[in-house]
């Protein structure tokens, strides 16, 4: 009698720490059906998953907005916190500040980061905290029904057919000027490049901007939009081809001489930009800021990693912190001697 | 006879029969930016080191150099430290105010001015003392720009000769002063000694105040509520602290950052154990202490009035998600930007009520500096176990003055980190429900990002939540939650800092007070009494919410005043809310309300009380 032999169930994939992408997952969204936010959660959930990032270790956080409902829909074994309108940098600063061993994330949308919450994102890149900061770019306020935000562009038109005719913020440029040590843009409809991306952020000591264009599909998504699917893909032109390599993959890619370029993070890990028609160099501020203005001028869409410096001084090292979460110090180290008392007391005879 | 002889002679005619000792107050007009603050400081704290009692008050401008500042010491033998209504001795450094200085005098009192202003018209019942300031200031350096500075030193060499301060006194306050830089030690004490000698040479002592040696300041410190607040925090264990600079609340944050340099320094690493950061605007300032509050660190901010406003939206999600923040409200006077370099108690509806929504928070309301330390580390205690934000309500008056206090006790108490669920914890219970009252005290279990545990995570939201933190919209999701938070707040009631009473058997008449008027209060208590023969029980409030001691205390009074340093009388609004349910209760409640902006001061309060006693026993007789 012939016996069936009972194949093994198949075997989950798991990363280098033994987590499967289910334990990266968070809850059901509830945004709308084909949100471009949705696409970004995954991208999320793949970045931290590849990584093989411990969910525990990881803070998420948000303002309010589409993009600020989304820290709910990935790392579901992480902590979140969905806060007050435009000032998720502050909360984000305080958590990092209070346990500098945690992955901080916040999403923010473009309505949070570029109007109500202009003041708090400008601060936190000229602090450079270990943030990644991404902007869920749609060009309106989609919970409040499609009215335009900050970064609109000139000349696009709403469903109902009302103009823009304010000039837009462009908020790789604000980074770039204002301190950000890794800024970059990048499409929602674009998950290869997204991912590799993310994962340069998150293995980046400073504050990382990632302005991701991410159509609303029911207010943003129709011809004489600048943020919709269509336009995007139409438009979208990549600065160069972003690959990541993990520092703990020690993998050797060879390269035709002059074709690509190499930036090492602080943490062992590498971006490889492969060169596409353009010679950038994103480590060049200078070219940055006037490649991000001749992209306006011209209306481009140009994604990729704008710019980076992956060695300045973040505010943890400027305010020369211990090694421990400042929120785990023990008593003993928090509160000084009685000689200390006494000294003081002794100087205001 | 020789001059000298008939100089002394006189001096002792005038002296001997009618001599005020230890009790009167100095006032100094001068100009901001003038350096007069070093001077000020060195005569207080020479009458300080002669062992009596001081307390010294700068009423000062919103303004960085050029508009009229006033600084007024009390020496006070009863050890009485309210600011004191009457001025007795003027020092009129200030062609602009002179004038008017020179007439809000008391008729007895006396004035050192500036020679040139020719002061001595105005009033034929002062004493005048004039000084040649500009004159004399030539001596003493070639600098111009420096002349300014040391007339300042010159008139205490002139005061403190007239006033019988001790000369080895001045000299240690000076060094004290200026620390360790030599040369200014040299040229100021050059014209200190240089205003005594001119004092003695050319002014005939014409009234009766003078200082003599005591002991009452043996082992005392002077120190302001802001420095003591600070003190507090770091013995309390701060680790972060962010804020926005505003007067007069940033004397607070600079203090502490000095004092986290000297002793929070990590002796092994050099690394600091906290971190300080000034912040964009107040709504950063509040947002990161509750970011940093919500990953577990003991986290701070200290603003005033203006701040507070800004603050409110974030109060409000630090209130309803529960998250520990501390927030420090060093009151000034509003509305808007009102008078921002004068003090009030105007902020305390607002602050306990801070936020839209159903919102209340613990207020702690420090009368001392002493007081100042010991909330400044109980205000984390709070706050960790109620897992909510905490105000302590300073105002201007306490926390930019200077008091006398006992050096403060050595903390013994250890802190509170309140409840929260560690990975070991969560092995042994499986899950946690983020916003269940497992304990019926209200208060939740709560874990740190960061914690090692699959069932460590939850979601923290400003918008509705249900007991294991997941967003929702039900009806009774909502009214379960805000009851428990009700709930959570009745237990902090127990907690919070109680009321302190002090007795007087068979008096019919009681105070109510809180913060900075208790010093006034103490003194107008001891005035009412000797001169009224009126006794008056006294509760002093800690901390809002208010306690049953309030209940008793108004039951065993027949009128109770409360006094406080606003218009609108916010306190004793919370306190007939708080009687409503007592019949005949809220009726015993008046108010006695300061709200000039200067300190509330002793005479105010007892004269007023013994108007609305008559009115009261006016109105007994007629029924």
């Amino acid at each position: 009698m012939a016996t069936v032999k009972e194949s093994p169930p198949p075997q989950k994939k798991v990363n280098r720490i033994g987590l499967t992408v289910a334990d990266y997952k968070g809850k059901p969204s509830t945004l709308c059906d084909g949100c471009g936010h949705d696409a970004i959660s995954s991208q999320l959930t793949k970045a931290f998953f590849e990584l093989g990032i411990q969910p525990y270790q990881v803070a998420k956080l948000s303002g309010i907005g589409c993009s600020s409902k989304t820290p709910a829909y990935f790392l579901g074994k992480s902590h979140g916190f969905n806060g007050v309108h435009g000032r998720m940098p502050s909360l984000a600063a305080g958590t990092v500040l209070a346990n500098r061993t945690l992955r901080v994330v916040g999403v923010s949308g473009d309505g949070d980061t570029a109007s109500i919450g202009i003041g708090q994102f400008v601060h936190l890149l000229r602090r450079n905290l270990p943030i990644v900061y991404i902007v869920e770019n749609n060009g309106v306020y989609g919970l409040t029904k499609g009215q335009f935000s900050a970064t609109s562009d000139l000349g696009s038109k709403l469903k109902t057919g009302v103009v823009n005719e304010l000039p837009p913020i462009d908020l790789c440029t604000l980074a770039v000027e204002l301190g950000a040590t890794y800024v970059a843009r990048s499409f929602a409809g674009d998950p290869k490049q997204l991912v590799a991306l993310l994962e340069g952020a998150l293995s980046h000591k400073g504050t990382s901007v990632l302005d991701i264009i991410s159509p609303c599909v029911t207010f943003n998504n129709h011809p004489g939009s600048t943020k919709s699917y269509t336009w995007g893909k139409e438009h979208e032109e990549m600065l160069h081809e972003v690959g990541f390599v993990p520092y703990f993959e020690q993998i050797n890619v060879d390269y035709e001489e002059g074709s690509a370029l190499e930036v090492a993070l602080h943490d062992g890990s590498r971006i490889v930009l492969k060169k596409l028609e353009r010679d950038y160099d994103p480590t060049d501020r200078t070219c940055a800021l006037s490649l991000l203005r001749e992209a306006s001028e011209k209306g481009q869409f140009l994604t990729g990693l704008v710019y980076v410096d992956p060695e300045r001084e973040n505010f943890l090292e400027l305010l020369d912190l211990v090694e421990e979460p400042l929120a785990l110090l023990p008593m003993e180290r928090l509160r000084p001697p009685q000689e200390a008392l006494d000294e003081v007391m002794e100087s205001l005879k | 006879m020789s001059t000298e002889a008939l100089v002394r002679e006189k001096r002792e005619r005038h002296i001997q029969p009618e001599a005020i000792v230890n009790d009167f107050s100095i006032q100094v007009a001068t100009i901001n930016g003038s350096g007069s603050q070093s001077s000020n400081n060195v005569l207080m704290r020479s009458i300080f080191r002669m062992g009596v009692p001081v307390s010294g008050k700068n009423l000062f401008p919103s303004n960085i150099a050029g508009l009229p500042t006033w600084f007024t010491i009390r020496a006070s033998k009863q050890g009485y430290i309210a600011r004191r209504k009457e001025v007795d001795f003027l020092v009129a450094m200030n062609p602009q105010t002179a004038r008017e200085d020179v007439e809000s005098l008391r008729p007895g009192a006396a004035v050192v001015y500036e020679q040139s202003l020719k002061l001595d018209g105005l009033r034929k019942d002062l004493v005048f003392y004039p000084v040649p300031f500009a004159e004399l200031a030539k001596q003493v350096t070639e600098e111009v720009k420096l002349r300014k500075l040391l007339a300042n030193m010159i008139y205490v060499g002139v005061v403190g000769q007239l006033l019988s301060i001790d000369k080895e006194e001045i000299k240690k306050s000076v060094v004290k002063q200026f620390q360790s830089k030599a040369k200014a030690i040299a040229l100021n004490q050059k014209a200190i000694d240089l205003g005594f000698e001119y004092a003695e040479q050319s002014l005939t002592k014409a009234d009766p105040l003078r200082v003599e040696h005591m002991d009452k300041t043996q082992g005392k410190v002077l120190i302001d509520g802001n420095a003591a607040g600070a003190l507090g925090a770091m013995f309390g264990g701060v680790t972060v602290v962010t804020w926005y600079p505003i007067t007069p609340s940033s004397s607070l944050c600079e203090q502490l950052i000095e004092y986290m340099k000297a002793y929070r320094v990590d002796k092994e690493t050099g690394k600091a154990t906290y971190a300080i950061v000034q912040a964009e605007d107040e709504l950063a300032a509040i947002g990161m202490a509750l970011g940093a509050g919500w990953a577990g660190a003991r986290s701070m901010t200290s603003t005033s009035g203006p701040g507070i406003s800004l603050m409110s939206e974030f109060v409000g999600l630090g209130y309803y998600a529960e998250i520990p923040a501390v927030i420090w409200n060093i009151q000034r006077v509003g509305p808007s930007t009102g008078l921002p370099t004068r003090t009030s108690q105007g902020d305390i509806l607002f602050t306990y009520l801070l936020s839209h929504g159903d919102t209340k928070h613990l207020c702690l309301l420090p009368a001392s500096v002493d007081e100042c330390f010991e909330f400044g580390m109980e205000a984390f205690n709070l706050a960790e176990r109620f897992q909510t934000p905490v105000f302590v309500l300073s105002d201007l008056d306490l926390g930019m003055n200077y008091w006398m206090a006992d050096p403060f006790p050595y903390p013994q108490k250890p802190f509170d980190r309140g409840k929260v669920l560690t990975a070991e914890d969560l092995e042994k219970l499986g899950s946690f429900a983020r916003y269940r009252d497992v304990d019926g005290d209200g208060i939740p279990y709560r874990t740190l990002p960061g914690t090692e545990h699959p069932a460590a995570a939850y979601f923290t939201r400003g918008s509705g939540h249900s007991e294991n933190a997941e967003y929702t919209e039900r009806p009774d999701d909502y009214q379960n939650n805000m009851d428990r938070l009700a709930r959570k707040f009745e237990t902090a009631r127990k907690h919070v800092p109680q009321p302190v009473l002090e007795e007087e058997p068979d008096a019919e008449v009681g105070i109510i007070a809180f913060g900075s008027s208790h010093w006034a209060v103490t003194e107008a208590r001891d005035q009412l009494k000797l001169e009224k023969n009126l006794k008056v029980r006294y509760l002093r409030l800690r901390a809002l919410p208010l306690t049953e001691t309030l209940h008793s205390f108004v039951r065993s009074c027949q009128r109770v005043y409360v006094v406080e340093q606003n218009r609108d009388a916010q306190m004793a609004q919370l306190i007939r809310l708080e009687l409503s349910q007592q019949p005949g209760q809220q009726d015993k409640i008046r108010s006695v309300l300061h709200y000039d902006g200067l300190p509330i001061d002793a005479r105010s309060v007892a004269d007023e009380i013994v108007a609305l006693e008559k009115k009261a026993s006016r109105k007994t007789e007629e029924s």
